[in-house]
């Protein structure tokens, strides 16, 4: 059974003619005889339509800010969006000095409807005074909710007036959440001001081991970037800042001293990558430590760019001995999954990023979207110049950072970075659409009735997505397995991840709970016996 | 854990919230809405609000929670949500195809001033389907207060009055609770005999079998008949006043139904009061099996009364499950010594009364003396307890922090418990759920005493 583009039509005219036209635009299915496929990616979604998709202020606070764990995060607003972006996303976070790890806290100003009616400005700064009171952090972000930039509350004054008086950075993000059409405007929003305010600001000039690195867009989901850190500390790297997962302020300042930056999530961090190639010299490798080989190959990359003959040793002797570890143990969950298939539809990167363990498990991917990529994590960055902007993306600040006079050094020569990109993606990131099997099929921002219809159609073993999916997946007997909060398990990443990844997917296949869907009453007759001319017999 | 959480207590003044025990209004719309058959909830604001509300009653429920958004984009928040709602509901019926579409409003779209219902009214929609909405603005109450506008706007749009002859029916509002509770709530009233309509109803919906098949719609929640009826009815049974006295007293005032408002009905006296207001309103005797599962009760509380008797307890969540927990843990003899709720006093637009004095009054009858306090937050509850340690605490998943730091058995009752589950298809309400909840209590103390015990103290018998 697959796709073929009469039955995606099929599909698709269910939907009333603009929705039609709409989401046609979203979906494609991938064939490698034409060059470019184009997808529609980062528009709005229609009214009406049951989407995955969440706000501006989940992508700036939830995703990027919230894990930096020794900054008090206040949310200006009414109390639920401090609420659900509260230890909600699995950002985990350890600190040798717990009084200044604030990871568990939640601090809202609770907006009451005297404040959208007077403005929120006083209330703001009190509760500022507050939290310098009783938690004395280094440094504090206040992100804006809805009501905020609709009342016109100057949250960047108040920030300026708090730096002022309490002599500690005090950033302001306007995420309200209607800005851009995703969490993807969050991001960005994020991005800027990070490196418009705080990267750069420490006053280490050099990194104090050799091989620095930065791992950007890495979250330390179920303790990810614990995994990818244990790895390159023992190959030799030293890790100068992690953005933002297990995240700290004191660490980012300092992230001008790395030598390379490493993007696992590229929607979500790509802006701030490309901020400190311009400003610092610093280029950035796109790496994947998601999957045994796609671990590997970051590593083997990482070590062709510093070239140094003893990393270089190092890398193979950690890779080799790390696979006699783990490859029997995976091998025995492999023969659970071969054969099977996935859909997997995540938020921004890990749509493209698990494919990889699906396809080492001997799992075909047989759809796969984001819920609020552009269309470079599509299609690949050659394609950023021909994106149009339209109303919403232009409502989002683009910050450009400049070459930093004192501190911009090219980290290898332009001939040599020539000759790198010819060989390992530096500065370059080939999208979803690259790796994806002929026939398979990309939606951007899949909703529920696309969910069911492409369920239905091509029956997947497994479809990995998030929260709101699991259960209706589920009731349709199919295994859903989060790849936003992993099923509360993790990690992923690394070579222990795609152990414990692995360990996971074969339980969801080989749990006899599925077994008892259908009750032994519904397969067998009441009454047993023949049908004889007089009746029952 | 919680390491920066002060033992001195300084007066807050900003009106700011650190560790909030309350969110904001539309999750609670949003759960009622599902409680209507053939129901689909809609959110009227950013695409954040519906999602951040679908996951976390999906993860409190494990099962679908379907919604949709209104999808605001900074345009429509300068120029009016009036194209994106009427899109919306032309999309949802074509594509989604609800007998019912509940819109409730968000931060947003109150802020701007959407006229939701001018709104409704200008819209297409199909011959037989309905829309109602009610106003839930994020920066008043909490989501106890959204619970009670969305179950108010099921009144004012479909009750009706068919004759002046009011029919032997009860109306029962059961509050956010569970649908386990729903369920055995009207397990209670159809032991008796009363016709009754239970709304909203969300069992059935967010507790659905597995079949193999997915219903975007299942087979529960109160129909649209049933909720045209309910100005009918002889009596409205508002259980829990926070959650469920507004749509009440509304129905009294349109259609002259009275009200008798209860606790919502966890332990034994409030189940008592529940069961004694159905009997004398209908004038019918409580059937035999239901006196014998209070004799049941009564025997397990006696029985087992060393247990808890004279330990120290905290408890926090919902006001109208907070009441009901504090006044069971007296009637065990059990001593609370804070007592907090994250909603502000009376629920909106009602002159209910205060949370506040309804648990002083209850404490002051046990001579007991404790903290007590509404929109309050679990900063200032953990303070309470670094400063006044408790045997026991008692409430939603967000107090497993509090417990972990300060070492205290904690017991999980209420919205949301997102890290355990079955909690939602089991009652605590009536006298089964007073069994239930004595035997979490009672776990949770002598697992501890067992924990804690040296090996010449630990026991076989306890």
């Amino acid at each position: 059974m697959g796709m073929n583009e009469a039955k995606l039509q099929e599909i698709l005219d269910q939907y009333p003619a603009k929705v039609q036209k709409n989401r046609k635009k979203h979906i494609f299915i991938k064939r490698s005889d034409v060059e470019s496929q184009q997808i529609e990616a980062n528009t709005r979604t229609i009214p009406g339509i049951i989407t995955n998709r969440g706000c501006a202020y989940a992508g700036c606070k939830g995703v990027v800010l919230g894990p930096i764990k020794d900054m008090v995060h206040i949310v200006h607003g009414p109390i639920g969006c401090g609420y659900y972006a509260w230890n909600t996303r699995r950002n985990k976070a350890k600190s040798d000095d717990p009084k200044q790890n604030f990871i568990n806290y939640c601090i809202s100003t609770d907006m009451q409807e005297s404040d959208i009616v007077f403005g929120g400005e006083k209330k703001l700064a009190k509760v500022i005074d507050e939290v310098m009171e009783i938690f004395h952090p280094k440094a504090i972000t206040l992100s804006a909710t809805c009501p905020v930039g609709l009342i016109g509350d100057d949250m960047g004054a108040v920030a300026k007036a708090a730096e002022a008086k309490h002599g500690v950075q005090v950033l302001s993000f306007s995420c309200e959440g209607y800005k851009g059409v995703s969490q993807s405007a969050g991001h960005h929003i994020a991005n800027n001001i990070l490196m418009e305010k705080v990267i750069g600001t420490g006053d280490q000039e050099q990194a104090p081991a050799k091989f620095p690195i930065n791992l950007l867009g890495e979250y330390n989901i179920g303790g990810d970037g614990w995994e990818v850190e244990r790895i390159l500390k023992e190959i030799g790297y030293h890790v100068v800042s992690v953005m933002t997962g297990d995240g700290s302020y004191e660490a980012i300042k300092n992230a001008h001293t790395a030598e390379l930056n490493l993007v696992q999530c590229h929607r979500s961090i790509n802006y701030i990558a490309e901020m400190l190639e311009t400003k610092y010299g610093t280029p950035w490798l796109k790496v994947n430590f998601i999957g045994i080989q796609g671990t590997i190959e970051s590593l083997r990359n990482m070590a062709l760019y510093f070239d140094d003959k003893e990393l270089t040793l190092k890398t193979e002797a950690v890779i080799a001995s790390e696979l006699a570890r783990i490859e029997p143990i995976f091998d025995q969950y492999k023969k659970i999954c071969e054969g099977k298939t996935a859909f997997c539809f995540v938020g921004g990167s890990r749509g493209h990023h698990f494919q990889n363990l699906f396809s080492e498990l001997g799992i075909e991917t047989l759809l796969a979207g984001y819920e609020f990529a552009h269309r470079d994590d599509y299609e690949g960055r050659e394609v950023i110049p021909t994106i149009k902007t339209d109303a919403d993306s232009k409502n989002i600040p683009h910050y450009t950072a400049e070459a930093d006079e004192k501190r911009f050094r090219l980290k290898v020569s332009p001939e040599k970075l020539e000759e790198l990109k010819a060989k390992i993606p530096l500065g370059q990131y080939k999208g979803m659409r690259f790796d994806m099997k002929d026939g398979s099929i990309i939606v951007d921002d899949l909703n529920h009735f696309e969910t069911e219809e492409f369920i239905k159609a091509l029956k997947p073993d497994i479809f990995t997505s998030g929260i709101k999916d699991k259960y209706v997946i589920q009731k349709m007997g199919i295994n859903s397995k989060q790849l936003h909060s992993y099923d509360y398990s993790g990690p992923y990443a690394g070579f222990n991840g795609a152990v414990k990844f692995a360990e996971d997917i074969s339980m969801g296949f080989a749990s006899p709970t599925w077994n008892f869907i259908t009750p032994p009453w519904k397969n067998q007759p009441l009454l047993e016996g023949s049908v004889t001319e007089e009746g029952v017999a | 854990m919680l390491d920066c959480t002060p033992k001195d207590i300084t007066e807050r003044k900003s009106g700011g919230i650190i560790n909030p025990a309350k969110t904001c209004q539309p999750i609670g719309a949003m759960y009622a809405a599902l409680g209507i058959h053939k129901c689909l909830p809609h959110s009227h604001g950013s695409q954040g609000c519906c999602s951040y509300h679908r996951m976390h009653l999906t993860r409190h429920f494990r099962d679908p929670v379907m919604a949709s958004t209104s999808c605001f984009t900074e345009g429509s928040s300068v120029f009016g949500g009036g194209a994106n709602l009427k899109a919306s509901i032309q999309n949802v019926f074509h594509i989604y195809k609800p007998d019912v579409m509940a819109i409730h409003t968000t931060c947003l779209t109150e802020t701007i001033g959407d006229d939701v219902s001018s709104i409704i009214k200008t819209a297409e929609v199909a011959e037989g389907k309905l829309v109602i909405h009610a106003n839930t603005p994020s920066y008043v109450g909490s989501h106890i207060t959204g619970f009670s506008n969305m179950t108010k706007a099921m009144v004012s749009y479909l009750a009706e009055s068919t004759s002046p002859e009011k029919k032997e029916q009860a109306n029962i509002i059961p509050g956010f609770v569970n649908p386990g509770d729903m369920r055995e709530i009207k397990r209670l009233v159809e032991s008796m005999g009363i016709e009754y309509i239970m709304f909203p109803d969300t069992s059935g919906v967010v507790d659905s079998p597995m079949t193999g098949e997915f219903e975007m719609y299942p087979e529960g929640g109160t129909t649209v008949e049933q909720l045209k009826d309910t100005g009918n009815s002889q009596i409205t049974l508002a259980l829990g006043r926070f959650a469920s006295s507004d749509p009440a007293d509304l129905l009294n005032k349109e259609y002259k139904v009275p009200v008798a408002t209860l606790k919502t009905p966890i332990g034994i006296k409030a189940t008592d009061a529940l069961l004694m207001t159905l009997r004398n309103s209908f004038a019918r005797e409580i059937p035999k099996e239901i006196e014998i599962e209070r004799g049941q009760l009564v025997d397990i509380m006696t029985d087992t009364h060393f247990h808890f008797h004279g330990k120290t307890v905290a408890i926090f969540g919902d006001p109208d499950i907070v009441t009901g927990l504090t006044e069971f843990v007296l009637s065990l003899g059990m001593v609370p010594l804070h007592v907090l709720t994250g909603t502000p006093g009376g629920s909106s637009n009602s002159a209910a009364g205060s949370f506040e004095d309804d648990i002083n009054s209850m404490l002051k009858g046990a001579g007991i003396e404790a903290n007590v306090k509404s929109a309050g937050d679990l900063f200032t509850l953990h303070q309470w307890i670094k400063n006044q340690p408790v045997d026991l605490l008692i409430g939603n998943t967000y107090g497993k922090y509090i417990a972990r730091a300060e070492d205290v058995p904690f017991m999980r009752v209420g919205f949301p418990i997102l890290d355990r589950s079955v909690h939602s298809y089991l009652p605590i309400v009536g006298y089964h759920g007073a069994m239930r909840l004595i035997e979490m209590i009672s776990n949770a103390l002598l697992d501890r005493a067992d924990r804690d015990a040296k090996d010449e103290d630990f026991e076989l018998v306890m």
